[in-house]
């Protein structure tokens, strides 16, 4: 192999990867956290009394994790605008498909999440006479929570790669950025190592900041 | 005794589908009375308890505390707003076998957490009124403690405390010893025997007969989704007339009183 690489193109255009990324956290971002709370909504309606809602919220569950996300974000670019009529900005788009995407995972966390939670624990906050919402939120989900870390950082790290595929409906993120730097010198190794590194570092510190999260909940054990 | 009913029951049937476990129910409690509730395994004793408090939807009948009845009839049918169903379960402190602690709540925070969230109390004050629940049942040097580090018998007095802590009227146990081990029950006892003597009015679901013995004002024995003989702990337990209660407490052979 006689190939010399030159990283120069990388630090001559690191604005523009630099754009990229903080497009890629635009997406990232809102996607997991409303996502995460969409989630918990659909996790509600999954757990429902009436079986129609625990149906309808079934079907919006299965139908995105049972079909491939780029397909979901082309979808939403190409074919959704045509079914109401209003065209979508491709950040939009991938913003919504990657927000409904992660609702429907982090419904199941969260649907897990609750039920493995002894029905004795919402017994015992209403018995001192808590609401429903009361227990849930100082009883359930706080163990919810701790119970599901690892599957919660699991979803924002597959979330923040997922992003990348945003690329396919030109929203200007990180590997959009990387694809077209790549074409425009003819220096994919240099370029494409380059844009891996920064995925790498942004995502790195949040899994090791959840292992820390993760010892400190343990500790009630 | 002669007093107004701080509860009453009237006509009180549950069905968990087909199954039919309570059958109807007519009981008063007064101020101050201790009730135990013996019976079989399955004999609906933990349903009839966890009606009083509306963990279970009554299919039939009514509840009324303090001479107010529970519960919004409109039309013919009763609904029982969240609202009410939690002021009537801080009113009723509930006991539970399996303690039902707050694994991820320090002991203090688990007293201290429906002071402050129910009750809305400021943390210091909740914390005043949880130090001194912990004191009177003995754990004040477990606050820090979580949950799972304790004992069975100190699980349970904690869930003692988490329930006083809420000053309810009418306290209800379900067999809350019937998960510890036998050299802690004795803890836990002494506890509920303290509250007697503070004059509380108890309902207390056990199969510790000579507990009850000393402890009740009036015994029940529910069988066959009835109270089928309801008297003196004197009257029941050693004295009964009818022949499903003498079964029941030769079953259990000699007990000490
Ligand atoms: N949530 C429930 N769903 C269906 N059946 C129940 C439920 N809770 C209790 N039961 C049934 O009701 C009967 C009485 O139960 P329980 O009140 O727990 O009895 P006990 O406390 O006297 O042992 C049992 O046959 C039990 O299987
Ligand atoms: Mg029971």
């Amino acid at each position: 192999m006689n190939y010399v690489p030159d990283f120069s193109i990388v630090t001559d255009n690191w604005i523009v990867l630099l754009r990229g990324l903080w497009v890629t956290i635009q997406i990232w971002i809102p996607s997991i956290v409303i996502g995460l709370a969409g989630g918990f909504l659909l996790a509600q309606a999954r757990l429902a009394r009436r079986g129609w809602i625990r149906g309808t919220s079934l079907v919006y569950v299965e139908l995105f994790r049972d079909t491939p996300v780029l397909i979901q974000l082309i979808w939403f670019y190409y074919a959704f605008p045509i079914l109401v009529g209003v065209q979508l900005s491709p950040y939009a788009a991938a913003l919504l498909g990657l927000t409904l995407n992660t609702s429907a995972y982090a419904s199941e966390i969260f649907r897990g999440g609750i039920r493995s939670i002894h029905r004795g624990q919402m017994e015992g906050a209403l018995a001192i006479g808590m609401s429903r919402a009361q227990a849930m939120r100082r009883v359930i989900l706080p163990q919810v929570i701790k119970r599901m870390l690892p599957a919660f950082t699991n979803r924002t790290i597959e979330v923040a790669k997922m992003s990348s595929l945003a690329s396919v409906i030109s929203v200007h993120e990180l590997m959009y950025q990387g694809r077209l730097l790549s074409s425009t010198y003819y220096r994919p190794f240099e370029i494409l190592t380059a844009v891996a590194f920064i995925y790498f570092v942004l995502i790195y510190p949040g899994t090791f900041l959840a292992g820390r999260l993760e010892k400190h909940l343990a500790r009630s054990n | 005794m002669t007093g107004k009913p701080i509860l009453e029951v009237k006509g009180l049937h549950k069905r968990f589908g087909d199954h039919h476990v309570l059958k109807g129910i007519d009981f008063t409690v007064e101020p101050g009375e201790r009730v135990a509730i013996i019976g079989g395994s399955g004999s609906g004793k933990s349903t009839f308890l966890r009606c009083m408090n509306f963990m279970e939807t009554l299919s039939e009948g009514e509840i009324w505390l303090d001479g107010t009845r529970i519960g919004v009839e409109k039309k013919g049918t009763v609904t029982y707003p969240e609202k009410q169903l939690c002021q009537v379960r801080e009113r009723l402190g509930m006991v539970f076998q399996q303690f039902n602690l707050f694994p991820h709540m320090s002991v203090l925070n688990n007293v201290m957490e429906g002071l402050v969230t129910v009750q809305g109390k400021s943390k210091p004050e909740a914390r005043r009124i949880a130090e001194a629940e912990l004191a009177k049942v003995g754990l004040s040097e477990k606050h820090d403690a979580w949950p799972g580090r304790l004992s069975g018998g100190q699980q349970q007095r904690v869930a003692i405390a988490r329930a006083l802590s809420m000053q309810p009227e009418i306290l209800l146990f379900d067999e809350p010893t019937s998960s510890l081990d036998p050299e802690l029950v004795g803890e836990v006892l002494r506890v509920i025997k303290q509250l007697a003597e503070e004059g509380r009015t108890m309902l207390l679901v056990t199969h510790e007969l000579g507990f009850a013995y000393h402890f009740a004002t009036k015994v029940i024995f529910l069988a066959e989704g009835v109270f089928h003989e309801v008297g003196t702990p004197d009257e029941i337990l050693k004295h009964p007339k009818q022949a499903r209660t003498q079964d029941f407490l030769r079953r259990f052979g000699e007990f000490a009183f």
